[in-house]
């Protein structure tokens, strides 16, 4: 019966739980607040959510020579 | 006996009360919803997508695929045996890397574009050459107790590993060692992400945690609970400040890392099958989420609503990735194909 590495690992749950118990939190208003922000202020760099010309398109279907 | 019983009674009333505590400190900031916050933000409308490009060469089910720092580049990886390096704008296959072992789960580009890693049920990481005249063996990282789910290179001389052995791992790749071991998860670790400034990453895993690692000291720094069932796929929001998490409960769910809780969820009813991957648009207002359904959905993450759908793949969606220039988003299939859409 390992009775004291239950101990050693109890005690490391509780070292953790020390360490996180610890952080500063910020308030949810705020965070959400910043997600948003960032959002709203880098959707025009973002191709996929304001689409793109077929010039622009890397993906676009390639165009077809035809020799004449 | 009776001491040490006594003094693991003392501890555990330590940990209920750390719990209790860190849950009243939650309690204590959360003074509004996420989408309440977003009533004011304006629609994204239907989100949709046209199916650009079917990628053709698999002979079985895609398990991974991740796109180069190029976004050019793609990497995908399948129970064939072959790891396949794709030029997206063309189509074309570059290179084809034969596995020793075909139960290839994960698979990894390095920024520089050199370097590719993969690694499964075989509990190693092994890292190739792609530049060589043909695909050479650099590396086999083998140290892991449990299969490879997740890999992620810092550099040409660092790569971490995520494994169904519950930890994760740093590796140095120029002597194959182990540089840091991350314990802290009590089930298979199935999942990990990279911060921009790579000094801390994300990890899901089977216990429905998320967990937040110092890279560098070596200790989890957060933990998220929230999710009901094993954390298949989880990404950092652009920003660096929340994190993404999908699972097998069926739902995807953001982690504000400043406020150290859930602040959305992404879940609908009509939804009953898992999510297995996911990728953020660049503003991160779009999550594409692959699901055992067969379809990519697609959310608004400020809002919480599905704005959108994927459609085409006739078996499991069992990846999903943007590449950093944002131009696309390419998913991967048990149905062997690799379909790419903007």
């Amino acid at each position: 019966m390992s009775g004291s590495s239950n101990i050693v690992a109890m005690k490391k749950v509780v070292q953790q739980l020390r360490l996180e118990a610890g952080i500063n939190r910020v308030k949810v208003s705020q965070a959400a607040a910043d997600l948003q922000q960032f959002c709203l202020q880098h959707a025009q760099q973002d191709p996929l959510l304001t689409g793109m010309s077929s010039s622009n398109n890397p993906f676009r279907p390639q165009a077809v020579c035809s020799f004449l | 006996m009776a001491a040490e019983k006594a003094e693991m009674d003392a501890l555990k009333k330590e940990c209920d009360g750390l719990r209790a505590q860190i849950e009243a400190a939650r309690k204590a900031v959360n003074d509004s919803s996420m989408s309440g916050a977003a009533g004011g933000v304006a629609s994204v409308g239907r989100v949709q997508l046209k199916l650009r490009k079917t990628l053709k060469g698999h002979l079985a089910k895609i398990y991974a695929m991740h796109w180069s720092a190029d976004s050019r580049q793609m990497v995908s990886a399948s129970q064939d045996g072959k790891l396949l390096i794709w030029d997206t704008f063309t189509g074309n296959k570059l290179v084809a890397v034969p596995l020793k072992s075909a139960w290839v789960m994960s698979v990894a580009f390095a920024p520089s574009g050199n370097l590719v890693a993969s690694g499964g049920l075989d509990n190693m990481c092994t890292v190739y050459n792609i530049k060589a005249a043909s695909p050479k063996t650099l590396r086999e990282l083998d140290a892991h107790t449990g299969y490879l789910s997740c890999c992620r290179f810092l550099s040409d001389s660092e790569i971490l590993t995520a494994s169904g052995d519950t930890t994760c791992c740093l590796w140095d790749l120029e002597t194959g060692k182990q540089k840091i071991i991350f314990t802290n998860h009590i089930g298979d670790c199935m999942s990990l992400a990279l911060s921009g400034d790579m000094n801390t990453f994300i990890s899901g895993a089977c216990d429905s945690l998320a967990k937040l690692w110092d890279l560098r000291e070596g200790t989890c720094k957060q933990t998220f609970s929230g999710h009901t069932s094993d954390i298949n796929a989880i990404s950092f929001f652009p920003s660096g400040n929340a994190v993404i998490t999908g699972s097998d409960d069926c739902s995807c769910k953001m982690y504000d890392l400043r406020s150290d809780q859930e602040v959305i969820g992404y879940q609908d009813t009509s939804l009953n099958a898992g999510v297995t991957s996911l990728a953020l648009s660049n503003s991160g207002r779009l999550i594409f989420a692959g699901y055992d359904d067969f379809n990519c959905h697609i959310w608004d993450s400020l809002k919480g609503e599905k704005v959108g759908v994927l459609s085409g793949h006739d078996n499991r969606v069992s990846c999903t990735g943007v590449p950093e220039d944002g131009m696309g988003v390419c998913t991967g299939s048990w149905d062997s194909f690799l379909k790419l859409w903007n």
